[in-house]
């Protein structure tokens, strides 16, 4: 077991922004903004828009949180020396990783990157993690894509999900100007709140 | 590094409860429901790698990564420190970034008001990627306290935000260090929604004679603590 007690998590605070997002706190800092744009031209696969807006317990719209993203690419791979699945080799081109902050007038975070493939069992997914004023230990959960049913019903996660909740990680899927954009609202307390995850 | 074994769970008593009625913001943003127990699957034992031509060297210097006209008020300081995991193991090759409030305790954010000056010569914010052995560096200012809308006449103590990335994102940690005999740790909202004082304790860095540079600045070292890996090795993708 652990030999070292881990170091506790604080919260983000409201100016998180200045950290991780410079601009959104409202200035230019570094030449390289980590985790801005996750796609090149180079990247495979369907480009598609993950976004979404995050309710409290008084379903008031939490503007200054900070959502990141972890993917596998259009093939199901991870970017990352851990992952050891036959097939081809992860995509050069992606690192299946961004963050953004929540729009402090309309709540609204979102992703432009691409539809990741089945990884193993597992159905399309992503992950998000959720940080900001409020939660001491940062929210991390998945995004399943609303027309991948036949995937979905086989996902070992989702399977663990009481099938009640289910809905909340679920994100239905329209066009907008001909992009499948992914719609993924979070509730962090209360009537739907989002199935949280101990990973 | 073994990238293959699972990671050991987190250890729920090591953090703050998500509600914790002491720090008001999260009465309406703490989950009610438990959070949903998982083994680690390949989503979670990956994470996102980042490369030393990502950033410029300048990038840990907070003194001098927005310096316009001159050098920014304050207290120079030095604050390292290692990154390590729950088996006492350096985690290389990760990225760590900071930040905070500059010496007046006044954030360079649009969305901060408290009337302390902003300072023209500091930003506010550095990264660094940890080296070999799991250290880190960073060149800045020691910050101000500031007061915060919680309880009436909160105040925070000087401290520094967080952000590290492990090997696999279920590592991914946001915390803030304090400073060795600052006595607003004491009376910390922040700090107060944890029970466990060592665990606070583990928050609040130290001040490292020997790190210190004579005549330029003192150093105050604070080591960082991940997740560990489990004793089980992680199993295809299941």
């Amino acid at each position: 077991m652990s030999k070292l007690p881990e170091t506790p998590s604080q919260t983000a605070g409201p100016y998180v922004h200045i950290g991780l997002i410079p601009r959104q706190a409202g200035f230019d800092i570094f030449e390289n903004n980590l985790g801005a744009a996750m796609l090149t031209p180079e990247t495979k696969g369907e480009r598609i828009r993950i976004e979404g807006r995050i309710f409290d317990g008084a379903d008031a719209l939490v503007r200054d949180a900070l959502v990141e993203i972890w993917q596998a690419d259009a093939g199901g791979r991870f970017a990352h020396p851990a992952d050891r699945q036959n097939g081809p080799p992860p995509d050069p081109h992606f690192r299946g990783w961004g963050r953004s902050g929540t729009d402090f007038a309309t709540g609204v975070w979102g992703f432009d990157t691409i539809k990741p493939g089945r990884v193993g069992p597992m159905a399309p997914h992503a992950s998000l993690w959720i940080v900001a004023r409020g939660i001491n230990t940062g929210l991390a959960t998945r995004v399943y894509f609303a027309d991948e049913d036949a995937a979905n019903a086989e996902d070992p996660v989702l399977r663990m999900v009481e099938p009640a909740r289910r809905f909340t990680l679920i994100a239905p899927r329209a066009l907008r100007g001909g992009i499948p954009v992914y719609s993924f609202d979070i509730r962090l307390q209360g009537d739907g709140e989002t199935v949280f995850l101990d990973v | 590094m073994d990238l293959d074994l699972e990671f050991a769970p987190r250890d729920a008593a090591a953090h703050p409860p998500a509600l914790a009625p002491i720090y008001r913001s999260t009465l309406l943003r703490a989950p009610r429901q438990p959070l949903l127990s998982l083994r680690s699957t390949l989503t979670e034992i990956t994470g996102p790698i980042f490369g030393e031509s990502e950033l410029d060297p300048i990038d840990a210097d907070l003194t001098r990564n927005h310096a316009r006209d001159g050098d920014p008020i304050g207290e120079r300081i030095t604050l390292h420190g290692r990154v390590l995991d729950g088996d006492a193991r350096a985690v290389p090759g990760v990225l760590v970034e900071i930040w905070q409030a500059n010496a007046g305790g006044r954030y360079r954010h649009t969305n901060d008001s408290f009337t302390a000056a902003i300072d023209p010569n500091f930003g506010g914010c550095g990264r660094v990627i940890t080296d070999a052995e799991g250290r880190y560096r960073f060149r800045t200012i020691r910050p101000g306290p500031y007061p915060f809308p919680n309880r009436e006449n909160d105040w925070r103590p000087a401290h520094i935000h967080y952000s590290v990335f492990g090997q696999g994102f279920s590592q991914r940690l946001i915390t803030q260090s304090y400073f060795e005999g600052d006595p607003l740790i004491a009376r910390d909202a922040i700090l107060g929604t944890m029970p466990d004082v060592a665990a606070r304790q583990r928050l609040v860095a130290t001040l490292d004679m020997e790190a210190s540079a004579p005549f330029e600045a003192l150093a105050w070292r604070f080591d960082i603590v991940l997740r560990g890996r489990g004793a089980s090795r992680f199993e295809s993708v299941a």
